[in-house]
């Protein structure tokens, strides 16, 4: 187990990278408590599996350092950094059966069979695995390879840290939560470093303790599930967690105070001097009708079961809310309110850092 | 469930069970009809039971050159197996050298298969050819018109320059058709090239490497055109496989009797090989 560090990270799978577009990585600084659980979260194609390989050490980075308890690994094969990583497809040795692929990691590292058969006995009975270790892999279902796939990184005693590349896209949904649910057990169980990259919100808020949010390449916010639902530190946040995602409404900045129209919106922070596309963020959860407010015109309401989805027209933007069931929509003259707390400035994208 | 019977759906298959009657079963069962009688030409038949089939399976030279047709067919499979094996692991899978690879190794099979034993022809000749003139400035007494061994191995060589690509390209699909995954979980797991080989690139050509190994063995043991023009079944009866041997017999001597049911043993050996060949391979399929 070790604390992981990237230094100065940078990584493009060109020769020569030119401009910034070039670089699939760009410019990480992040380091990795030792036996936390974290997500990698963000769209597809953002860089989390180049960063995850780099982490693994099946790809070198361009530039920069990757450290594991402040030793350099960044020219060591995946081998000698002892990591295990677990694939967006299982991947199971087809001619083997489930024994000798939970083995199979420990015989090329020359284990003895005592030992071995230990080892397997003890990572099948915590993958559920104890009833088939006699069949042949290439029988199971997606989810039994993939617990397979997961129990050959289990196995060894000497890894670093387990990774896992969208380990649950081919699982059938109602297996997805109990997976994701032995995982998080055997997290604590066996209280290894964990690194998880997901494009799905809710896989990663319910893995991890520590979430990394990325996008294009880049690391926009790094923080606690409840950081990233209540203070999103850029817009693409705000967006991409959060069902619907924020409300982002340009707005003026006077006096490091934001108006829209000529009415001023209380915020939890201040714009900072001299400011650029300054934008107000809420998220639909903090705004609400009020018999006083901003003047705004309904244009929808989805009903989606538990909730309702309100969507209004507020000077040209549309604006989100979320409703209970049992609260009534106004008929006439609706009126909102943001809720000062969670109403935030941000410019060029970024959360205004200064506090009222 | 119930099962609807319509016997009109036996119309459907009709069209292709004329077909298969025209080009396979009648010309099939007029061989079979040739192997159980004896004529004497004025195409008058007279029935003679078994004895064809009697002589054919005690004589020397039927023995004999179905044992060349073992040697050849064997010898071929365990060099082009292998070699196509190791040719298509040795293949670049990405990048602009995979197209230019793959032709390289289609040609030899767009050849036609007389050309093919022509060029050979050529290729050999102790005078004139590019390999027969080289053999022997380098001092080797090379001649396949004259000596059984260089027959030998001038018919080996050109089968193995000829067909070799086929195994290639069929294990080539088996290798490109693994996720990158694989190898970089065997990375991890710290695997060897040689458990790497064996553990994951072999059993995902097994299917294929399946459907070579029953191509190149039926093919071989068909041979014909190559080995015709390339030797004839010379020098002497050194190089005769089995269908040069019924052709002979056949065309040559116009014996109707032995040739049809030398065809039928030699069909029958053909089917009960492919079968084992098959049976064993897929073996552990089932679990």
């Amino acid at each position: 187990m070790a604390r992981i560090t990237l230094s100065n990270l940078r990584h493009s799978y060109l020769d020569n990278p030119v401009s910034e577009d070039d670089w699939a990585l760009k410019q990480l600084d992040i380091n990795w408590e030792d036996g936390g659980a974290f997500a990698l979260l963000g769209p597809s194609g953002c860089g989390k599996t180049t960063l995850l390989n780099l982490i693994s050490g099946l790809l070198v980075p361009s530039q920069g350092d990757i450290l594991f308890d402040g030793e350099s690994v960044t020219n060591q094969t995946p081998e000698e950094r002892h990591i295990a990583q677990v694939f967006q497809f299982p991947v199971v040795y087809d001619t083997m059966t489930v024994y000798d692929n939970l083995a199979f990691p420990l015989r090329n590292r020359k284990v003895s069979e005592d030992i071995i058969a230990q080892r397997v006995a003890e990572v099948a009975e915590m993958t559920d695995l104890t009833g088939m270790l006699n069949k042949r892999a290439s029988g199971l279902t997606a989810d039994g390879k993939q617990k397979i796939s997961l129990g050959r990184g289990l196995v060894r005693t000497d890894v670093n840290a387990i990774l896992f590349d969208e380990p649950l896209t081919v699982i059938d949904p109602h297996l997805k939560f109990q997976l994701r649910a032995k995982l998080k057990e055997l997290h604590s169980r066996v209280s290894n470093t964990m690194i998880y990259v997901t494009h799905d919100q809710t896989e990663a808020l319910t893995f991890a303790d520590t979430v990394i949010v990325m996008n294009a390449g880049e690391v926009v916010q790094v923080g606690t599930p409840k950081d990233l639902f209540e203070k999103p530190a850029h817009t693409f946040v705000g967006h991409f967690i959060g069902s619907p995602g924020m409300n982002i409404l340009p707005c003026n900045i006077d006096n490091g105070k934001a108006y829209l129209g000529s009415s001023q919106i209380k915020t939890d922070n201040r714009a900072t001097k001299g400011v650029t596309n300054a934008e107000i963020g809420v998220r639909p959860e903090f705004v609400s009708f009020e018999s006083k407010g901003l003047d705004v015109k309904i244009t929808k309401v989805n009903d989606v079961g538990r909730f309702k989805i309100v969507e209004v027209d507020l000077m040209g933007h549309s604006v989100k809310l979320l409703m209970g069931e049992e609260q009534s929509i106004p008929a006439e003259n609706a009126k909102i309110e943001f809720n000062p707390k969670f109403t935030r400035i941000y410019a060029n994208s970024h959360l205004c850092e200064q506090e009222r | 469930m119930n099962k609807t019977v319509n016997q009109k759906a036996w119309f459907f298959v009709l069209p292709v069970l004329i077909l298969v009657a025209f080009n396979a079963l009648i010309p099939l069962m007029t061989v079979v009809n040739y192997s159980v009688q004896e004529t004497f030409g004025n195409n008058a038949f007279f029935w003679s039971g078994l004895t064809w089939f009697q002589e054919i399976l005690t004589s020397d030279r039927f023995h004999a050159s179905l044992g060349r047709q073992l040697f050849f067919t064997f010898t071929i499979l365990a060099i082009e197996v292998p070699l196509g094996v190791m040719i298509a692991l040795a293949m670049p899978r990405k990048g602009i050298w995979v197209s230019v690879c793959l032709v390289l190794m289609a040609m030899p099979l767009l050849i036609p298969w007389n050309v093919v034993g022509a060029m050979w022809n050529i290729f050999g000749l102790p005078e004139i050819g590019l390999l027969g003139k080289t053999l022997n400035t380098l001092g080797f007494d090379y001649n396949y018109t004259r000596q059984p061994g260089d027959a030998w191995f001038t018919l080996i060589l050109m089968d193995v320059w000829h067909w070799t690509s086929l195994v290639v390209l069929l294990a080539y699909a088996g290798l490109v058709s693994i996720p990158d995954d694989y190898y970089q979980a065997a990375k991890i797991d710290g695997a060897s090239s040689w458990a790497v080989f064996r553990y994951i690139q072999l059993p995902k050509m097994k299917r294929v490497l399946t459907i070579a190994i029953l191509l190149r063995f039926m093919d071989s043991f068909n041979i014909y055109t190559e080995p015709s023009v390339l030797t004839g079944g010379g020098p002497g009866n050194s190089t005769t496989l089995l269908s040069i041997d019924l052709v002979k017999i056949a065309l040559g001597q116009f014996d109707l009797g032995p040739a049809a049911a030398m065809s039928l043993i030699y069909f029958l050996v053909i089917l009960l090989t492919s079968w084992v060949f098959y049976a064993v391979m897929t073996r552990d399929e089932e679990d």
